[in-house]
């Protein structure tokens, strides 16, 4: 039996459970008239009986999910001629491989040894065995689920607690998934990190100011050891991640301004989902349009004043992530400002105040916080930010404050490490972790701050 | 040297109503002022700090005030009453021009502070608003702290050049509105810290801070409990002295407690002005009567 169908035959019995749990509660009772008498409504009985007959079935079919193909795959190889199970772990991975490829049909029958061939045989045998065999148990689970809670069924079962403690872990199972993928991210990418640091000592990486992680393929060849001092990448970042707020933050703010405060409703209508379509526009777009128009426009200007401007520049970069992170700051800002109560500007123009003032002394001041807490998501938003600087930066790891001139980000280079063919013992391609890892640490760090701003002076008017 | 009601009352009154001339307060006639109005009792009064004239106010469709003609005595309270709805605040709020930031309201008529025309193309909003102070129903401290929230005023009008006289200002302003002794020692503390009664107080010292000539109070204690309401009561009182104050109100004992002359308000009309017992112990119009009555609002 196929998986889906078994599916479906679950979903089936779920309904007929719910059918039958429902039309048990009102039965005792006898009949819809005597509903009042049932503790919940006969919905929740039908709900409780409905989970009891899904969720042990359910888990049964997960765990098949999981561990069948080990299982098979270990029966398998047992019932091959002796040698087979003696060998060592690689060649059996190449044989059960090889085993594999006869039953998804990619390589031809024929071109299989016997021995192979025998074996997809007793794999495909077992395997349909095994899927009858959980047809059957998962059809038992959901009849057998479903019975029991049908026999509980009174009239002074508390179904409607018992369902919404079921709802409750739901929802906790939820929360949890998010968390642990995070957990999960951090500890694996911590993981990587520590065997880098096992090859390159922390404080090189940390305070080195020379990056070159070439690695020789062997020993004897020319620059066999990679520098990995990962300082004039953190430099790069932060210089673009400057250039980029220092274009973002006023014109973000000040048209968040604009709109909460001057525009006209009609024309407020109009520009603010114009403006906030700049953040739906792909990253990628933006890394052409920097690398194609903005970074030559640089060059020609910078020859024009007798600059010397390379074509990929931390200038070009900064600018055009500075206009992709605008719709952030504005939006949130916007939302910030239109949530300062009226009152406070009614009190400020009614002390004589203009509008100017107001919004100065009174309504910039309270909607500080969430203008702080937009700024910073920007600046997390600049630090990750790879596309834009891969294709505008360049990829040279000068360390230099200079705008004008090529700089390669954190971003960048993780890219590049882990782009093509890579081996992944290697420090070379370690190296990314690492790098992933301070980026992360960088932007936890500011979100936590980000967070703390936004709380901590969330209740200054009411 | 007279000057009459419009004898077609618009709204239905008792037959017995004098329409006739009114004297004002002191007895004296306005000089050679004609006023046209529906209103019965005194409108006028000798030296008004503000007087409004046939003012209309509309909201886009909406006819919001009708021919309000009112005059504001200087050194008393004149208290606007009137079931929701009525206009009282947005009559209110033409005094200090508050309408002006509504997109769609116009105002028609003549208001006058000290004989000027306050919205006259050279009347300049900020120092109107500096003259004609106001305080909101809601109590609105800005998210500063104490200090800061009464210096406002002063800074952004360049009313002071130390620190010294603004310490100085500050001081007076909250002893005036009675709240120094509360907060003398923690003006660096939030505004919003205080209580609902005491946040009043403090924007009324914000509002005396810029020494305005008439204060606006806009249902100033309908948000408060009786003791911080008894105690801005006992502060407004005070503040006659000083003060022409303008106060709506919902609670019409208030009315009766704090304000020397009352107006009613009905749908937009000045109904009836009057010294205030009169107006509460000898209403002369019914809808007032009804009103305070408390057949209706």
């Amino acid at each position: 039996m196929q998986i889906s169908s078994l599916v479906l035959l679950l979903a089936f019995l779920t309904l007929l459970a719910y059918r039958f749990g429902r039309g048990r509660a009102v039965r005792l009772v006898g009949g819809p008239r005597g509903v009042r008498d049932l503790h919940s409504l006969p919905s929740y009985y039908g709900a409780l009986a409905a989970v009891w007959c899904a969720v042990p079935s359910l888990v049964i079919l997960l765990a098949w999910q999981g561990f069948s193909d080990r299982v098979l795959t270990h029966l398998t190889v047992q019932s091959m001629p002796a040698s087979v199970p003696a060998l060592p772990a690689a060649e059996l991975g190449l044989i059960t491989n090889d085993v594999r490829n006869v039953i998804r049909g990619s390589v031809p029958p024929a071109s299989a040894s016997p021995e192979i061939r025998a074996a997809a045989a007793t794999y495909q045998s077992l395997e349909s065995a095994a899927r009858a065999g959980l047809a059957v148990l998962c059809t038992l689970a959901a009849v057998l689920g479903g019975f029991v809670l049908w026999r509980r069924i009174a009239p002074d079962l508390r179904a409607r607690n018992e369902v919404e403690r079921l709802v409750m872990w739901l929802l906790i199972g939820c929360a949890s998934i998010a968390i642990l993928t995070t957990i999960g991210i951090v500890l694996s990418v911590l993981y990587e990190a520590l065997r880098f640091f096992g090859k390159v000592p922390v404080t090189d990486f940390l305070f080195g100011t020379h990056w070159s992680p070439q690695m020789a393929l062997s020993a004897d060849q020319v620059g066999s050891s990679g520098a990995f001092g990962a300082v004039p990448l953190f430099a790069g970042t932060l210089l673009i991640a400057i250039i980029a707020m220092l274009v973002a933050v006023p014109i973000g703010l000040f048209a968040a301004i604009y709109l909460a405060e001057y525009a006209d409703r009609r024309f407020r209508a109009v520009a603010k989902p114009l403006l906030e379509t700049l953040a739906g526009i792909p990253t990628v777009v933006y890394g052409f349009f920097a690398a194609l128009t903005v970074g030559p426009a640089l060059r020609d200007l910078g020859q024009m004043l007798g600059l010397a401007v390379s074509t990929e520049s931390a200038l070009a970069a900064g600018l055009v992530m500075g206009i992709m992170i605008i719709p952030f700051i504005s939006s949130l800002a916007d939302d910030m400002i239109t949530a300062v109560p009226q009152a406070m500007r009614d009190g400020s123009s009614a002390l004589g105040a203009t509008r100017s003032e107001t919004i100065r002394k009174v309504v910039l001041p309270a909607a500080l916080p969430g203008i702080v807490g937009g700024v910073l998501l920007g600046v997390s938003r600049a630090i990750g930010e790879t596309m834009i600087v891969v294709m505008a930066a360049g990829l040279s790891a000068n360390l230099t404050a200079n705008p004008l001139q090529a700089v390669t980000t954190v971003t960048v280079q993780i890219v590049t490490l882990l782009v093509g063919d890579q081996e992944f013992d290697s420090p070379k391609t370690l190296a990314a972790f690492a790098l992933g890892l301070g980026l992360f640490l960088t932007t936890l760090l500011l979100n936590i701050i980000a967070l703390k701003v936004v709380r901590r002076y969330r209740e200054q008017y009411e | 040297m007279s000057f009459s009601n419009d004898t077609t009352l618009k709204l239905d009154s008792r037959p017995e109503v004098p329409r006739t001339v009114v004297a004002n307060a002191s007895g004296e006639m306005a000089a050679g002022e004609e006023i046209k109005t529906a209103t019965v009792g005194q409108v006028t009064v000798a030296n008004p700090v503000m007087s409004a004239r046939t003012v209309n106010v509309h909201y886009g469709e909406k006819h919001a005030i009708k021919d309000v003609s009112i005059d504001v005595a200087n050194n008393s309270v004149i208290a606007f009453i009137g079931p929701s709805g009525c206009g009282k605040s947005t009559f209110l709020r033409c005094l200090n021009r508050m309408n002006d930031t509504i997109e769609n309201a116009r105002v028609e008529g003549l208001i006058t502070l000290d004989g000027n025309d306050i919205y006259d193309r050279r009347q300049d909003v900020v120092q109107l608003r500096a003259r004609v102070g106001m305080v909101f129903q809601k109590p609105n401290p800005f998210p500063k702290s104490i200090y800061e929230n009464v210096a406002y005023g002063p800074r952004i009008h360049g009313l002071v050049t130390s620190r010294a006289d603004l310490d100085e200002i500050v001081q007076t302003s909250l002893r005036k509105a009675g709240l120094w002794e509360e907060v003398k020692d923690r003006l660096d503390g939030p505004g919003t810290g205080l209580s609902g009664g005491q946040q009043q107080r403090l924007c009324i010292a914000r509002a005396i801070a810029v020494d305005p000539e008439v204060i606006l109070m806009d249902e100033p204690c309908s948000a408060l409990d009786p003791i911080a309401t008894a105690k801005v009561e006992d502060l407004i009182d005070e503040l006659r002295e000083n003060y022409a104050i303008v106060i709506v109100t919902h609670n019409m004992q208030q009315a009766a407690r704090v304000s020397q002359r009352t107006a009613y308000f009905h749908l937009g009309e000045l109904i009836e002005v009057g010294p205030t017992d009169q107006i509460f112990t000898n209403p002369r119009h019914r809808l007032t009567e009804d009103y305070i009555t408390g057949r209706f609002g």
